[in-house]
């Protein structure tokens, strides 16, 4: 009895293949107009998807541009080479350290905001604060560089120009390292608070109104309310969007670290990731090989974190789990 | 009038700071833009510069400047560039949410994938090249910046709350598929589609990676770039300003180039920032 199922649902597959092909063209015949249109985005996405996949193997050759992908194999020489360095360490603990406290320090100021932003009541204010704050958002971090040199130019910035107005002696800030952890994080603030601070805020003035009576009926002080109402129901939100970044937390924001930093090699130690040390290898040596060996130790130890935190997430607060 | 308690008076003095400190630092590139390069020398970046001028500008627009050239270049990328990103997002986006499409639930993993796993720069350079978007407009179009899953999803998400009723009476009027997908549906995405427009054309403004990566043409340098050289090239900025005058000014000129690559950004930005409000917060609804 317990052996039929098996056998005919064996002879079920194998009699099913011809017909799933079948099927298979049938649907996309019957819907080709549906498939059309997402065509393009199917092809856009195999391209700079999955066709630089097998790229991959570039890291263990000794990349020749006449030979190809069809270069000779040199084993993990490298890998070897890249974790040989002093660089491999530095790179990789500016940018997970700095991701980490981009995330902490960033998600407290942007729940804060909103919890301040959901206090006032003043409508009109509200939206010009608002819309004021997430003006940041959408300067090019190109554009940053340049008022944050107008802040710390040694010569003519204006925080250098104040220390002096107060007696204190010009600070070069852009040959010391020992600055620039907090300045990055600061920076990064800046510009991203007005827009994860939206986002909370709808979270918040998504929940019910109807939690809050209750909770004022039962005394509940405005703390209290925050404490036992508002941040518990905002968890799910704290974490997906946590989630998402901690994913990430092995990817340097090139375009925010080149633009800022730029070739300056005193704020290396400090402020070198691990996306633009790759580009440096690759525009310096001009050999795609240890750049993509970098590369690929970061895909791989980004994928392991994506899918690592979103299964802690899963286990202990499901709600809060990206897939 | 309702009375303010002191708790509101100190909330209100936090947010009004913060959005402050968001703003000075603009009124800051503009005033600097307008000020003479010996108050710059003297006084440093300053909101009451000692000497106004309008030579930043003078030379910029200019007939040896490079500054309209990069413009234009950038205006053309962001054009054809979103208008070609919104088109494909869209058709993704309304393919995956239609029900009749049997494989939606394969292709969202097939787009979900390459969200959480990219090989990096080095394939991404290859593959460019391959393609011949190298050291052409192509190249500032077509790398990375024409298609996000990040934002099909979103259509995606938006599309699947229209009811599939419509769909079915559209046809039974004799609506052709072209015509429900770009007549019916295409209006009633609106608000999600508006918001992609906004983070693509964002996305395509400020972008100065493709740039940096595949262009060597310095006809074909967006204004991002132009910038980005200007800063960390002084030869780049001699080249500009070569023959300009005696006492060229380079430091009104930098943010003089800044004010006007932030120009569209400023001037629409009253549109804008409805729409992103909105965008972002049906963004962040989970899909």
């Amino acid at each position: 009895m317990s052996s039929t199922p098996t056998v005919s649902s064996i002879t079920s597959i194998k009699s099913s293949k011809p017909k799933k092909k079948v099927r298979f063209y049938k649907e996309i015949w019957d819907h080709k107009f549906l498939y059309f249109l997402a065509l393009p985005a199917i092809l856009y996405t195999f391209i700079y998807g999955y066709l630089t996949m097998p790229y991959m193997i570039i890291a263990f050759q000794n990349y020749n541009y006449k030979k190809g992908l069809r270069s000779d194999f040199i084993g993990l020489k490298n890998f070897r080479f890249f974790f040989n360095s002093t660089w491999a360490w530095t790179v990789t603990r500016n940018t997970v350290v700095l991701n980490f406290l981009f995330i902490i320090i960033g998600s407290i100021c942007a729940i804060l905001m909103a919890l301040l932003l959901n206090e006032v009541k003043q409508k009109r204010f509200l939206k010009v604060s608002q819309s004021t704050m997430l003006f940041p958002f959408f300067i090019s971090w190109v554009i940053v560089s340049y008022m944050l040199e107008g802040m710390l130019n040694t010569e003519t910035g204006m925080l250098n120009r104040m220390i002096e107005a107060l007696g204190g002696q010009r600070i070069s800030f852009y040959t010391q390292p020992k600055y620039w952890y907090p300045i990055l994080i600061i920076l990064r603030i800046w510009k991203n608070t007005g827009y994860s601070s939206i986002i909370y805020l709808a979270a918040i003035t998504g929940i019910d109104e109807e939690i809050y009576e209750a909770a004022y009926i039962d005394g509940a002080t405005r703390w209290q309310r925050i404490r036992y109402v508002t941040l518990p129901l905002l968890l799910p939100t704290v974490c997906i969007l946590t989630l998402m970044d901690i994913g990430r937390i092995f990817y340097g924001d090139f375009g925010m670290f080149y633009a800022i930093i730029r070739d300056n090699g005193s704020l290396m130690p400090v402020a070198e990731v691990i996306d633009t040390y790759v580009y440096r290898t690759f525009k310096l040596t001009g050999d795609p090989g240890v750049s993509m060996a970098i590369g690929l130790y970061q895909s791989i130890v980004g994928f392991i974190l994506v899918f690592g935190s979103n299964w802690i997430t899963r286990k202990l607060y499901p709600e809060g789990a990206l897939f | 009038m309702r009375k303010l308690t002191i708790g509101q008076v100190i909330i209100n003095c936090i947010v009004g700071l913060f959005a402050l400190s968001c703003l000075l630092p603009f009124v800051l590139v503009v005033i600097t833009s307008f000020a003479s390069e010996r108050s710059i020398t003297m006084k440093g970046y300053s909101f009451f510069p000692s000497e106004w001028s309008l030579e930043a500008y003078r030379v910029m627009f200019g007939p040896a400047s490079s500054v309209p050239r990069s413009y234009a270049v950038t205006i053309t990328a962001t054009v054809i560039g979103t208008f070609l990103a919104v088109l494909i997002t869209y058709g993704a986006g309304y393919t995956l949410a239609n029900k009749q499409c049997k494989y939606r639930n394969g292709l969202a993993l097939y787009f979900f994938i390459t969200m959480v796993f990219s090989a990096g720069m080095v394939p991404w350079y290859m593959i460019s090249k391959a393609i011949h978007a190298y050291d052409n407009i192509w190249a500032l179009i077509i790398p990375s910046l024409m298609f996000s899953p990040f934002n099909m999803f979103l259509v995606r998400n938006y599309a699947k709350g229209i009811p599939d009723s419509l769909n079915e009476s559209a046809r039974m009027d004799g609506a052709g598929d072209v015509r429900i997908a770009f007549q019916i549906y295409f209006p009633l995405c609106m608000p999600a589609l508006a918001t992609i427009t906004l983070f693509y054309a964002i996305g395509y403004w400020n972008n100065y990676f493709n740039a940096v990566m595949l262009i060597n043409n310095q006809k074909l340098f967006p204004l991002q770039m132009l910038l980005f050289k200007i800063q960390s090239e002084i030869r780049m900025m001699s080249q500009l300003l070569q023959g300009v005058s005696v006492n060229p000014p380079k430091e009104s000129f930098k943010m003089a180039t800044s004010v006007v690559t932030m120009g569209p950004i400023i001037l629409l930005y009253p549109f804008l920032q409805r729409y992103f409000i909105k965008g972002i917060v049906m963004g962040a609804v989970k899909g």
